[in-house]
C-alpha cells in the first residue's frame, strides 16, 4: 500500500559554535505512524525537532510537510499547518484552569467580546473523552500532577488542530502507570490518523509503542528500523556503537554505622497541610535506601527537609550523630551531604553560567577553589576538565554555557558535580532523568561505587526498575508518610505499585517486612492526607 | 541575560563562541548607525540639514583634542552611574536609585572634605573617594535590606530614596551647610588638597595639546579602574560568583548553599558604592563643592547606559563614551546651528532609544532569530 509521507526532512544541518548538532539528517515519517527518535545525549534529537517545529533555523536542508515544502517557518506557522509540539517543560499558566489554558489565544467568544467559558469547557471535554485523556476542565493547572499537566498540554495541542504531534521525552517525568495511560492515548491518536513523533531514552518503550525508529548518533542518522523487527539490545548497540550492559553488577552491601537518621519528621506545605508526617528513616554507611512513590507524595519535601531547603515543623534529622535539623543548606552541604536535585533546570544548574562555573556550584566557597574571597580560575578549569572527562560531558568544553548543553548532558554535569568530593550522604533524586542508556549504566555504576566506598545513599526515583536494581532497602512514600519498607529483592514491582497508590495504607505504622528493633506500635498517626 | 561573549563567563580562554562574540560586538555598532540614520530623519523633518547637524555634532566631539577631552569628561559620571545599575542587575535587582545614591555620595564627600581642612592630599584624596563610595553604598543598602528582609520591591524603594536624597541634601545645603554670605545653595569650596588633578598638564607633557581649561580630571582614571573592579568582583571573586548565581537562578543559588539575602544586600551595597563615586568627578574633580540639584539625572542616564552596555562592565564603558559623544556634540550643535536646543535634546533622546531598541533587534537578528523569541525556560534548555 502506498504510504503517504507526513514529514520529510532532507540533509538537515545545524551548526553551533562548538558542535555540529545535526549533520545532514534525513528523517522520513509516514502518515499515521508512531515514529520514535532515539540516540545518545547530545545526538541532536531535540535540535532536529526544534528545527521541524520552526523554533530553530537550520543552516542547510529542506523540510516537507505532507509533500509541501516548508521554508523559514516559525512555530506559529507550524501550528497553523497542523504541527504540534508537547514540550518537555510545559508551557501552561499555573493559576488558570485546564480549559482556560487549552483555549488560550483562540478562545471561543460570546458576541466576540466575552470568553465563552461553557463552550471552552465543552470542547475540552469532547477532546479528552475522545482520546481517553481524562481531565477536569475546571481544575487549575497548579493542582495537577505532572502526568495530568502533560495531558492538558496534549489536549491544548489537539485543540489547535495538530495532526502531527511531536513529543520530546514525554515519559521522562511520568510514573509507570502514567506512561501506560499515555501510551493508550497515543495509540488512540494514531487510530484517528494522526502522526506521532516521540523522543525517548527508554528502549522498551520504543519496542512497545513505536512503528518505526530512527536512531541518531553524533548528529547523524545511523539507522531506521521497524520496531517489530528489533530488540532493545540491537537498538542500544546502534545508538552507542558498543554493547551496553542493560543491567549492573552489584556486590553484597557491607553496612556500617548509621549516617542519616530521620525521626518523626513532619513538615508543612504552602497551604499549611502536612506534606511530611512522622517520617522515620535510617541509612547506614554503605547502604542504598530507595524511595519509591508517585511524584508529589512528599519525596521532594523529604529531600528538601534533609538538605535544609524546606523547614520542618517537628522531628529531627541527624547526620552521623550531628543534629542537622533546619540548619542552613551550606552548613549541611559542608557536613558532607551531596544532592542531585530532581529538577535540573530549576535548581541543578545556572543556565547562564559556563560548564566550569556550574561544576563549582555549592563547592565554590571551599578551600582550593576560593582563597580569601577570590575564585581560583585555573583550579576551577582543571576541576571542570577532570569531571568532564570522567563523566563524558559533551561537548568537552568548560567555557560553553550550560544552557547550550543537551538535556542529558546537563544532567550528567549535575551528577558529576554532586558525586565529586567525598560525600558521606549522597541524595540522588531522579539521577538518570533524561540521560541515555550508556550514561544510565555509568550513573548506576557510580552510585554503587559510592555505596561500596561507604557512602550512605538516598535514592529517589520515579523509575521503579531503577529503585529495584539499586536499592538495598526500599521505602514507599504515600501522602507524606512512609507506608511500607522492604529489603531489596524481596518485593515485586506490583506490590510496590500497590503501596504507592495507597492501597496497602493502613493509616498506621508502616508495613515492614523485617522486624524493626525500635518499633513502638500504638502511636497512631493521623493519616488524613489520603 | 548576558550575551555569550563579552565578559560572559569567568573562564579565561574563550576560543569558542566566536560567532557569539562577533554578534555582541557588532550589534551595538549597527544599532548606533541605524539610530543616527533615524535621528537624521528627525533633523530633516524639522527642516535642517542632517549632514550639517551630524558634521557639527561630530566636529564638536572629535574635531579637537579639547572636544575629545570633553567627551571623556562627560562620560566619566555616566560610567559610574552605569556600573551601579549593571552591577545590581547582575544580582537580579533593578537599582534605579543611582540618582539618590550619587547625591548622598557627593554630599558626604563634600562634607568630609570640609571637616578635614588641614589634611594633606595623600590622606584626603583616598578618604574622600572612600567617603563617596560609602555614602552611596549606605543609601543603596537600605532598599537592599528591605528587599532581602521583607521582599519589598527595590524599584519602589529606590525611587523613594531618590526623592529623599535630593530633598535631604537640598535641605542640608540650604539650611545648614550653605556657604556663608552667598545666595546660591551650595557648600563652601573644599580644600585644594581634596581636589583631583586635571589631566591637561599630563597630556601636554606627552605632547597632546589638551587645553588647561578642559575639565577632564583624574576621576576618569578612577572610572576606568572601577570598570575593571566591577568585572573583577563579578568574575573573579566568590562574592561575584554568588551575585551572578542569585541573579541568574535564585533557587539554584539557594540549593547551592548561597545566602541569598546577604548576597542581595552586598550587591546593592557595591552598586551604591559605584553610584557614590560620581562624586569623584563632580565634587573632587570639577565643582569642588556640593551644589544643590547639581546632577540633572546622571543616575537615570546610568540606566540607559547599563542597558545599552548589556550590563557588562566593558559594555558600560563604551555606552558611556557614546553618551559622552552625544552630550558634547550637542553643545556644539546648540552653538553653531539653528536647531533649537529642545530639538537637540529630542534627537539625542531619540538616538538613545533607537540605540537601545535597535541593539536588541539587531542582536536577535544576528543570533538567528526564531529560537530567541521564546524567553521561557524552553529557550534555555537544549534537551
Ligand atoms: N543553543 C545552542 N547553542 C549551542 N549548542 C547547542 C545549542 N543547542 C544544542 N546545542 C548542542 O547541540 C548538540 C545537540 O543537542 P540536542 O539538544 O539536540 O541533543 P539531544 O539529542 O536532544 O540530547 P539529549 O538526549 O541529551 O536531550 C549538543 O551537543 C548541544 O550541546
Ligand atoms: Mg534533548
Amino acid at each position: 500500500m502506498p504510504e503517504k509521507i507526513a514529514v520529510e526532512m532532507r540533509g538537515v544541518t545545524k551548526r553551533y559554535p562548538r558542535v555540529l548538532a545535526c549533520d545532514g539528517v534525513d528523517l522520513s515519517v509516514r502518515q499515521g505512524e508512531i515514529h520514535a527518535i532515539i540516540g545518545e545525549n547530545g545526538a541532536g534529537k531535540s535540535t532536529l525537532m526544534k528545527i521541524l517545529y520552526g523554533m530553530v533555523r537550520p543552516d542547510e536542508g529542506s523540510i516537507k510537510l505532507n509533500g509541501k515544502p516548508l521554508i523559514g517557518h516559525s512555530a506559529s506557522d507550524s501550528i497553523k499547518l497542523g504541527l504540534g509540539m508537547v514540550h518537555q517543560h510545559f508551557m501552561l499558566i499555573d493559576p488558570f484552569t485546564v480549559a482556560e489554558n487549552v483555549v488560550l489565544g483562540i478562545e471561543p467568544t460570546k458576541a466576540g467580546l466575552f470568553i465563552d467559558g461553557r463552550a471552552a469547557r465543552e470542547r475540552v471535554e469532547r477532546l479528552s473523552t475522545e482520546y481517553g485523556l481524562a481531565l477536569d476542565p475546571d481544575e487549575r493547572i497548579e493542582n495537577l500532577s505532572v502526568g495530568l499537566e502533560q495531558r492538558a498540554e496534549i489536549v491544548k495541542v489537539l485543540y489547535r488542530g495538530a495532526d502531527i504531534l511531536i513529543l520530546d521525552e514525554p515519559t521522562g517525568v511520568l510514573t509507570p502507570q502514567e506512561v501506560t495511560e499515555l501510551f493508550v492515548v497515543l495509540r488512540a491518536l494514531r487510530e484517528s490518523g494522526r502522526t506521532i513523533i516521540f523522543i525517548t531514552h527508554k528502549l522498551n518503550e520504543v519496542i512497545e509503542l513505536a512503528d518505526r525508529v530512527t536512531v541518531m548518533r553524533d548528529g547523524s542518522v545511523t539507522g531506521v528500523v521497524s520496531a517489530a523487527e528489533t530488540t532493545p539490545e540491537e537498538l542500544a548497540t546502534m545508538m552507542v556503537g558498543r554493547d551496553v550492559l542493560l543491567r549492573v553488577e552489584r556486590q553484597e552491601a557491607t553496612l556500617g554505622e548509621p549516617v542519616l537518621t530521620v525521626s518523626k519528621l513532619s513538615a508543612l506545605g504552602r497551604k499549611g497541610t502536612h506534606v511530611l508526617e512522622n517520617v522515620d528513616l535510617e541509612i547506614r554507611s554503605g547502604e542504598i535506601l530507595g524511595i519509591a512513590g508517585v511524584q508529589g507524595n512528599g519525596q521532594t519535601e523529604l529531600v528538601d527537609a534533609i538538605t535544609g531547603l524546606h523547614a520542618t515543623s517537628s522531628g529531627s534529622v541527624t547526620l552521623s550523630g550531628t543534629d542537622i535539623t533546619n540548619l542552613k543548606p551550606r552548613a549541611i552541604r559542608d557536613l558532607g551531604v551531596a544532592h542531585v536535585p530532581e529538577d535540573r533546570l530549576e535548581r541543578g544548574i545556572v543556565p547562564d553560567f559556563s560548564v566550569a562555573e556550574n561544576l563549582l556550584l555549592g563547592h565554590h566557597h571551599r578551600a582550593g577553589y576560593s582563597h580569601r574571597g577570590l575564585i581560583n580560575v585555573a583550579k576551577m578549569e582543571e576541576h571542570a576538565r577532570t569531571l568532564i572527562a570522567e563523566h563524558d560531558i559533551r561537548p568537552a568544553d568548560p567555557s560553553i554555557s550550560a544552557a547550550h548543553l543537551s538535556g542529558g548532558n546537563q544532567q550528567k554535569l549535575i551528577v558529576a558535580r554532586e558525586f565529586d568530593g567525598a560525600p558521606t550522604l549522597l541524595i540522588a533524586s531522579q539521577p538518570t532523568r533524561g540521560v541515555d542508556i550508556g550514561a544510565i549504566e555509568f550513573v548506576h555504576t557510580s552510585i554503587l561505587k559510592k555505596r561500596d566506598a561507604g557512602v550512605a545513599v538516598l535514592l529517589v526515583s520515579a523509575e521503579l526498575s531503577e529503585i529495584m536494581t539499586l536499592s538495598d532497602r526500599i521505602a514507599v512514600m504515600y501522602g507524606g508518610r512512609i507506608v511500607a519498607e522492604f529489603e531489596g529483592g524481596t518485593v515485586s514491582e506490583e506490590e510496590l505499585g500497590r503501596y504507592m497508590t495507597g492501597a496497602g495504607d493502613s493509616g498506621d505504622e508502616p508495613v515492614r517486612n523485617r522486624p524493626l528493633d525500635d518499633n513502638s506500635p500504638g502511636q497512631a498517626a493521623a493519616g488524613g492526607e489520603a | 541575560m548576558s550575551p555569550p561573549g563579552a565578559l560572559g563567563t569567568i573562564t579565561r580562554a574563550r576560543k569558542s563562541d566566536g560567532a557569539g562574540k562577533l554578534v555582541s560586538l557588532l550589534s551595538p555598532l549597527v544599532a548606533v548607525l541605524a539610530a543616527f540614520l533615524v535621528g537624521g530623519l528627525v533633523v530633516a523633518a524639522i527642516g535642517e540639514s542632517p549632514l550639517r547637524f551630524y558634521s557639527v555634532l561630530f566636529r564638536g566631539a572629535f574635531g579637537s583634542v579639547d572636544g575629545i577631552g570633553l567627551v571623556l569628561f562627560n562620560a566619566t559620571p555616566l560610567i559610574f552611574a552605569g556600573l551601579a545599575v549593571a552591577f545590581a542587575f547582575r544580582s537580579g535587582l533593578f537599582n534605579i536609585g543611582g540618582e539618590g545614591q550619587l547625591y548622598i555620595g557627593s554630599f558626604v564627600c563634600a562634607w568630609a572634605a570640609l571637616k578635614m581642612p588641614g589634611a594633606p592630599a595623600v590622606l584626603l584624596i583616598p578618604v574622600l573617594i572612600l567617603a563617596s563610595a560609602a555614602g552611596g553604598a549606605l543609601w543603596a543598602a537600605i532598599p537592599g535590606y528591605l528587599k532581602a528582609r521583607f521582599g519589598v520591591h527595590e524599584v519602589i524603594n529606590t525611587i523613594m530614596m531618590n526623592f529623599i536624597a535630593v530633598a535631604l541634601t537640598g535641605y542640608l545645603v540650604v539650611e545648614i551647610f550653605k556657604e556663608p554670605g552667598q545666595m546660591t545653595p551650595q557648600t563652601a569650596v573644599i580644600p585644594v588638597a581634596g581636589e583631583l588633578p586635571r589631566l591637561a598638564g599630563f597630556f601636554q607633557s606627552i605632547a597632546v595639546p589638551l587645553p588647561n581649561a578642559n575639565p577632564l580630571n583624574a576621576s576618569f582614571l578612577i572610572a576606568l579602574v572601577a570598570v575593571w573592579l566591577a568585572w573583577f568582583i563579578l568574575y573573579r571573586t566568590t562574592l561575584g560568583y554568588e551575585i551572578r548565581a542569585v541573579g541568574h537562578n535564585t533557587s539554584a543559588a539557594e540549593y547551592a548553599g548561597i545566602n541569598v539575602r546577604r548576597t542581595l544586600v552586598m550587591a546593592m551595597l557595591l552598586s551604591g558604592a559605584f553610584a557614590g563615586l560620581v562624586a569623584t568627578n563632580e565634587i573632587m574633580g570639577f565643582r569642588h563643592r556640593f551644589l544643590d540639584n547639581f546632577s540633572s539625572g546622571i543616575g537615570f542616564m546610568g540606566i540607559a547606559v547599563a542597558l545599552l552596555g548589556r550590563n557588562s562592565p566593558l559594555g558600560v564603558l563604551f555606552a558611556a563614551l557614546l553618551f559622552g559623544v552625544l552630550n558634547t556634540g550637542a553643545l556644539e550643535v546648540d552653538i553653531f546651528t539653528d536647531v533649537p536646543r529642545e530639538l537637540i535634546l529630542v534627537v539625542q533622546a531619540v538616538t538613545i532609544i533607537l540605540v537601545v531598541v535597535g541593539n536588541e533587534i539587531v542582536r536577535r537578528r544576528l543570533a538567528g532569530g526564531a529560537q530567541k523569541r521564546r524567553p521561557s525556560k524552553e529557550g534555555l534548555e537544549a534537551s
